[in-house]
């Protein structure tokens, strides 16, 4: 319908021509906005964050405030240890569990439920996965410790793993397990030497994005593996972590933190987005 | 499902072990409201459901919890958010679907979902030292400036606009959230069939209005799923918010204060509770965030699925 003041002025035709290519323009608008968003902050993290990188950085631990130079080292090194970690203890449940869901349980109820209960796991908020692991293993050992980070991390990356195993393993042909079978191999044989061949690329790839996803994690470290101003390599202390680093330093009133806050964002952000475009890279590469 | 007659011993050792991994997503799922239940008890016993959801308290000195300053303030910046980020995310979405020539949709659709994989402290750490500089120097004065006077929406932009408030914190929520929404409704456009465009071409109709008549009423359940989950994403968002909207536990009117969300009291107040009572009413927090969640994202899943089993029809 055409507006009562424009009557006048536009023909039908006129109109919905200038209507349609308002509606153009804005939408090409709005993909130029979330363009500038990316450009913007990507940009700002790398001016910030380049200005302050040093090796001072890597190779020498933090110093009290007020004095210059001293580095992040424990936090680099303590980043390394809870993703190494949680990579550990959550990538083997996740494939595993993928497995059961593509294969064994493959078309089953159960195997329904569990995919969507695992993603909504993958949305679930990750600071209250940080009050649970809080709870039972925080509260009762009594101290902060870095086996607490660790875990909150491998509890996020489960589901994200385990739904992209399922998916890539139901990706493979299923006659291909049909010409395994008439071989006369065992199920498992079946997975472990045929299925988990063809599905190979896609599951790393999602082990990849899984640890994209859990090394900008804060939150769930802020009351697990906390933070400790020393070099520490015991998990069972608190461990220092890059992103809890940026949290405290950033807030904090000290210039030469906010400096270092930067240059450890800008670190974490390199590192996550050259994993996620390898990732998304792969998949594109493979898949379409 | 398989069945094999002969059961093989390690297959059946292996169907175990694959089979208990699996179901830890539902151990963690229970364990977590079990636990999360257990720890916010003394707090479910002193202040009960109602009067704890209801109660703008938040005093630790004299003990007295109540979630509705909290509730407020998430359900406001995931509401404002949501405001700001839908008719952007729905834009790319046509964009990248309608009008973009091909070369540029997969280098646009990966650059979106790269907003995605930023972490949430970057953003938060961004809009402490960049955006909110702007915005109380720049944009809020202007929206005072233009708004303060007029009646009713006034009301929203009283007071001195300091850049850490409730404004700043939903437009960066807004940015973290389209990357869903748009991802989402691009693929959901996606699957419209070509045939039923074609027929409205041929029709006459524009591209905007094959879109807004064909593609968006075809494609509105999984758009609307993609909204829902974005609204998942944003209630239960932490650091990109922690550091802007400051840790104020009032009921407030304006856009210009700062607020306090529950993942933010968490994130601020969880590692200093000195009381028994005050950490068990930041668990209760805890569980009044994970089941406000979960029910969103359940939502947005049952959406999603209905969506996906109406066109693979």
């Amino acid at each position: 319908m055409l507006p009562g003041f424009l009557k006048g002025s536009m023909t039908r035709e006129q109109f919905r021509k200038a209507e349609g290519f308002t509606a153009l323009v804005l939408s090409t608008l709005a993909a130029l906005l979330g363009l500038f968003w990316l450009v913007f902050i990507l940009g700002d993290v790398l001016v910030h964050g380049i200005k302050a990188l040093n090796l001072s950085l890597f190779v020498n631990d933090p110093v009290p405030p007020g004095v210059d130079g001293g580095g992040l080292r424990n936090a680099f090194v303590g980043q390394l240890i809870i993703t190494i970690c949680a990579t550990l203890i959550g990538v083997p449940i996740g494939v595993l569990g993928g497995t059961f869901l593509a294969e064994y349980a493959r078309g089953t109820k159960t195997a329904r439920l569990i995919s969507i209960l695992a993603d909504i796991m993958v949305s679930v908020p990750s600071i209250v996965i940080g009050t649970f692991i809080y709870a039972i293993l925080v509260r009762p050992i009594g101290h902060f410790n870095g086996w607490a980070g660790a875990i909150a991390l491998a509890i996020i990356m489960v589901p994200v793993v385990l739904r992209t195993t399922e998916n890539m393993l139901s990706l493979v042909p299923w006659t291909l397990r049909e010409a395994a079978f008439a071989l006369g191999a065992p199920y498992y044989k079946v997975i472990t030497q045929v299925v988990y061949r063809g599905a190979a690329t896609g599951i790393l790839t999602g082990i990849l994005l899984s640890i994209a996803r859990v090394a900008g994690e804060t939150a769930p470290l802020l009351f697990t593996s906390f933070n400790n101003s020393f070099f520490s390599l015991n998990m069972n202390q608190p461990i220092s972590s890059l992103t809890v680093t940026i949290f405290q330093y950033a807030m904090g009133p000290y210039d030469n933190w906010h400096e270092q806050a930067w240059a450890a964002a800008f670190v974490i952000t390199i590192f996550i987005l050259i994993l996620t475009i390898t990732g998304r890279l792969i998949i594109r590469w493979r898949y379409r | 499902m398989i069945r094999t007659t002969k059961k093989n011993p390690v297959d059946m050792i292996f169907s175990v072990v694959t089979g208990a991994a699996s179901f830890t997503v539902i151990i963690f799922i229970v364990a977590i409201l079990y636990e999360l239940v257990h720890q916010s008890g003394p707090a479910i016993e002193r202040f009960g459901i109602w009067k704890f959801l209801s109660s703008t308290d938040w005093n630790p000195v004299t003990e007295s919890f109540g979630a509705l300053t909290n509730i407020y303030g998430t359900v406001l910046t995931t509401f404002l958010s949501l405001l700001m980020a839908i008719p952007v995310a729905i834009g790319i979405a046509v964009f990248v679907t309608e009008i973009s020539p091909n070369v540029m949709k997969g280098p646009i659709g990966i650059a979106i979902e790269l907003l995605a994989a930023i972490p949430s402290i970057i953003y938060g750490m961004w809009g402490l030292f960049t955006l909110s500089p702007i915005m109380s120097t720049y944009i809020e004065p202007f929206l005072k400036n233009i708004f303060a006077g007029v009646p009713v929406v006034g009301i929203l932009f009283q007071g001195t606009p300091m850049g850490i408030d409730i404004l700043t914190a939903s437009i960066i929520l807004s940015i973290m959230i389209i990357p869903f929404t748009a991802s989402i409704s691009r693929d959901s456009f996606n699957l419209t069939p070509a045939v039923v465009k074609e027929s409205a071409y041929a029709l006459g109709a524009t591209k905007w209005e094959v879109v807004r008549d064909v593609v968006i009423p075809y494609s509105k359940l999984g758009v609307f799923g993609g909204i829902v989950l974005s609204l998942g994403r944003a209630l239960g968002e932490t650091m990109a918010v922690a550091f802007v909207l400051g840790n104020n536990h009032r009921i407030t009117t304006s856009l210009f204060d700062a607020a306090a969300t529950i993942t933010v009291t968490l994130a601020n107040e969880f590692a200093e509770a000195d009381t028994d009572i005050y950490l068990s009413s930041l668990f209760y927090l805890a569980l009044v965030l994970f089941v406000m969640s979960f029910i969103t994202l359940a939502a947005a899943k049952f959406f999603l699925l209905k969506a996906e089993r109406k066109y693979s029809r």
